[in-house]
């Protein structure tokens, strides 16, 4: 807790808290040096906002360029930049740490009826790895970028480029280990620190899938983290691992690579479906269908995710028997998310359901992860992924699961639990326009890419056949829709940060015991020490009771 | 001829054809999960809509003992669906990736940013393919620098072209014409120039156009001289095999190590006999052969090894080694 935080009971005539964990302290020193987790997901929603600015700026130049098929706005070496650092920045800097980071470090604590992460301490110190890292991404971004791809594949990397390869890599190595660091410390804490009458399964579903993200996190991370410094070594001291012309096997990398960079798309994606679960349950008021269902399938997704980085590489080389076990495994991974998905829409059947805006989000991830992770079950078939393999099929499916799923399952989470990290409103219309506006621009961006794909267009072209053309006008121009819609929340929310109404505790009428607190909540999280006697989502919430001090 | 429809790829094999019909049934799965979903959650959005303030949920999955026997039919539906989507493609994967024996081989070489091909009698060319239709064609494909990947849209197969080994992409066009070749993994500056084409001509037209062209020796010539100018046949000698194994006849068969196991001889084992002798050697030898490793290119390396497999066993020797 920061050091002036003197809770004293009290709120203000509007009913708003007097003091709270935004002004117990004031000052650079008092954030920079905080070790209270809200604290620190705000600092992390700010650097995560930067870099995600950062990586659609260049997705704005790629989809520039591409809207002739000639090679004519950027020379080759500017293009290949600007896609590898799209990729970089957007997987490692925005969509790793997104949720998790953010909405995870911001809620967890506060939904298990705790008063921190169990280390913060170290949740402050991942904060400082991950900008660490980004400020070595950011240096060798000033300095050139890197022109590998996002994949880093070798001997490209390792002895044909000459770009910053090194340096990217470290940043990357350094925010990894910011990533196992949050990982080890929402364990931890879900281990440890639930509530009186918390049990496993009286746990928000967004708690399970944060779990579950949190184990790919320690798991998985070290191993991009060893692939990485064989890269280094490789490049500097020319030891032979991947490069054949010093004995190495280029493959090697790529079944490295992808033993993380596979799970990895779970880290992205599982939190966004815990979001989703907190909002379709709270907007439809009533408990999710099948919680337990759900809250395994998310541990399901965890352990099959780490027995199917192979079919990146169904035309690599590898063995075609290796391939056939891999597109097995890879079609088991869809059972959980079929059942997660049906159970979200049998949770609608007979609800109580409002239309606002973190609803509309939730449902436009619904849609897109569907489209998203039925085009995945075509590329885990054999037959189909040799064709579209590293086409713009490849591109249009893991847009909608990462851009089409994930993001929207952030821009959800964020627009539900606004009132509660801010205590501010924002625009009912507004929001609930750009819901809409991004839904419609995600969708004329990414779904000609799939027929791109399977009219054969490569991914990474700076230039391309004409008859290509059509389709990628059309893409481009829905880019335009789509960065017009991300712009919107990014406008009204900082408006409301000074202008929007005073949220009450609970605007949603939801259960959970972030919303028994205050918006925003003390710096202590909560007055007394919450006792949980009930499942999940039982309806109607209980009102909220902001009471006496703490009790110790 | 290049794509005329909008909205489907050319298809110039029956590989092609197969590779659209699965195509096709994994589609009418999307569309139709897509469509059951999407009209679900919308038929739930109005017809549910919440009429007061107060309203809340109804909760029938605890209420209802059915509940589980839903979530097992929608766990094992799809289950089923994917299991014979999962067969099929496996199928159609296996039809894309083994070539008929009957088929011609072409030497295919990737560097940056080119295609190099060389046909069955020699002749080369670059960045175009000149093949006959309805005739199976088996490329092996190497690397001189970083991974590229021969993909033909027309064809519908990827196969990933590496600096390591020899893979292997074929199909058997079905109709002439002139069909994009692109190179499908990132290679650096110049990735998106690394295309060409696949020219598909009547039987008569290829061998009118192989006739019209300047045709240089073949492969095998080429690798008799180079195996002559690299004095590999001081010690290779057919007439003895004192130092070195007795080439003739050993392709194809299974060589002896002097570590006890057994190596397939095939073209990887050949390329790398040669690169990197001291990798394995046949049991009964010592590891005295130098390395060629940068004195000769891929290319020469494909010539060396079209010439061993060229070589047939004379009726009394043997590859194996002295007793």
């Amino acid at each position: 807790m920061t050091a002036a935080a003197t809770p004293a009971p009290g709120t203000n005539p509007d009913g708003s808290p007097r003091v709270h964990y935004l002004n117990a302290a004031y000052g650079l020193k008092s954030w920079l040096l905080t070790r209270d987790h809200k604290r620190i997901a705000l600092l992390y929603l700010v650097s995560v906002s930067v870099f995600f600015a950062l990586g659609g700026l260049m997705a704005v130049l790629i989809r520039m360029e591409l809207v002739t098929p000639a090679g004519d706005l950027f020379q080759p070496d500017i293009y290949n930049r600007l896609f590898t650092m799209h990729g970089v920045l957007m997987i490692f800097f925005f969509l790793i740490p997104g949720i998790p980071a953010v909405l995870g470090n911001f809620l967890i604590p506060l939904m298990i009826g705790a008063k921190d992460l169990a280390f913060p301490r170290i949740n402050l110190l991942s904060w400082y790895l991950y900008s660490i890292g980004g400020a070595f991404t950011l240096w060798a971004l000033l300095h050139g970028g890197v022109d590998t791809g996002w994949t880093f594949y070798t001997p490209l990397s390792t002895n044909y480029v000459t770009t910053s390869v090194i340096t990217v890599g470290v940043g990357i190595f350094i925010a990894g280990f910011s990533s196992i660091l949050t990982g080890l410390n929402f364990v931890v804490t879900i281990h440890r620190m639930r509530a009186p009458g918390l049990t496993w399964f009286r746990l928000p579903l967004f708690v399970w899938s944060h779990y579950a993200t949190a184990l790919i996190q320690i798991l998985g991370t070290p191993v991009v983290a060893i692939a990485i410094l064989l890269v280094a070594a490789e490049r500097t001291l020319h030891v032979g691992v991947f490069d054949p012309k010093l004995g190495g096997d280029p493959v090697l990398f790529q079944h490295l690579f992808w033993f993380y960079s596979h799970p990895a798309v779970y880290i992205m994606i599982l939190p966004s479906m815990g979001v989703v679960s907190e909002l379709i349950a709270t907007f439809a008021r009533k408990p999710i269908f099948g919680y337990k269902f759900v809250a395994f399938a998310s541990i399901g997704i965890a352990v099959l995710g780490f027995l199917v980085w192979g079919h990146h590489m169904f035309v690599a080389g590898q063995s075609i028997y290796a391939g056939v076990v891999f597109s097995v495994l890879s079609m088991l991974v869809a059972v959980p998310s079929a059942i997660k998905v049906f159970n979200w829409t049998a949770t609608l059947y007979k609800g109580s359901i409002s239309w606002d805006t973190p609803m509309l989000y939730a449902l436009g991830f619904i849609g897109l992860f569907t489209i998203g992770g039925l085009t995945g079950v075509m590329l885990a078939t054999l037959g189909i992924d040799a064709h579209v393999h590293d086409t713009y099929f490849i591109i249009a499916h893991f847009h909608y699961i990462m851009v089409g799923g994930a993001i929207m399952g952030y821009l959800g989470g964020l627009h539900f639990w606004w009132p509660k990290i801010t205590g501010r409103l924002y625009p009912a219309f507004w929001s609930r326009l750009s819901a809409l506006v991004i839904f419609i621009g995600f969708n004329v961006t990414f779904f000609p890419q799939f027929i791109l794909g399977y009219l054969g267009m490569p991914r990474r072209y700076h230039s391309y056949p004409p008859e290509f053309q059509v389709l990628n006008v059309m893409s481009s121009a829905g880019a335009t829709i789509l960065g017009l819609g991300y712009l919107m929340p990014l406008v009204y929310f900082i408006w409301s940060m000074r202008y929007g109404p005073k949220a009450p505790a609970n605007p949603w009428g939801a259960t959970g015991l972030e919303w028994q607190t205050t918006s925003p909540p003390p710096v202590e999280n909560f007055k007394t020490q919450p006792v949980v006697t009930a499942p999940p989502y039982t309806y109607p919430a209980p009102t909220p009771s902001p009471g006496v001090a703490l009790g110790d | 001829m290049i794509p005329s429809s909008p909205l489907l790829p050319d298809q110039a094999s029956d590989v092609a054809r197969s590779v659209d019909h699965l195509m096709i049934y994994a589609l009418s799965g999307l569309v139709f999960f897509s469509a059951l979903i999407a009209i679900l959650v919308l038929v739930f959005m109005v017809k549910y809509r919440r009429r007061s303030a107060d309203q809340v949920g109804i909760d029938v999955y605890e209420t209802n003992p059915k509940s589980h026997v839903l979530e097992i039919v929608w766990s094992v539906i799809p289950l089923t669906l994917l299991l014979i989507l999962f067969g099929w493609g496996t199928k159609v994967f296996f039809d894309q990736n083994r070539p008929p024996a009957d088929a011609m081989q072409y030497w295919v070489t990737g560097r940056q940013w080119m295609w190099k091909i060389q046909h069955p009698d020699g002749h080369r060319e670059i960045n175009e393919l000149h093949v006959p239709v309805g005739r199976a064609v088996r490329l092996r494909m190497i690397s001189e620098d970083v991974i590229h990947d021969f993909f033909v849209p027309a064809f519908r197969i990827h196969v990933d072209v590496l600096p390591s080994r020899y893979t292997t992409y074929w199909f058997k066009a079905n109709r002439t014409g002139t069909f994009h070749l692109f190179c499908g993994q990132y290679c650096g500056t110049e990735h998106s120039r690394m295309v060409g084409h696949v020219v598909v001509m009547e039987p008569r037209a290829y061998e009118a156009w192989l006739a019209g062209e300047k045709t240089g020796p073949s492969a095998v010539a080429s690798g008799e001289e180079l195996f002559v100018a690299k004095s590999c046949n001081t010690c290779h000698r057919p007439d003895s095999s004192a130092r070195a194994p007795i080439l003739n006849g050993v392709f194809g068969t299974q060589a002896s190590l002097n570590d006890g196991t057994k190596v397939l001889v095939n073209e990887d084992y050949i390329r790398e006999s040669i690169l990197n002798p001291a990798a394995k050697v046949v049991f009964g030898y010592q590891p005295i052969m130098p390395t060629f490793k940068g004195q000769v290119s891929e290319e020469e390396l494909i010539q060396l090894v079209d010439y061993v497999k060229s070589l047939k066993a004379a009726p009394t020797t043997t590859a194996e080694a002295p007793q």
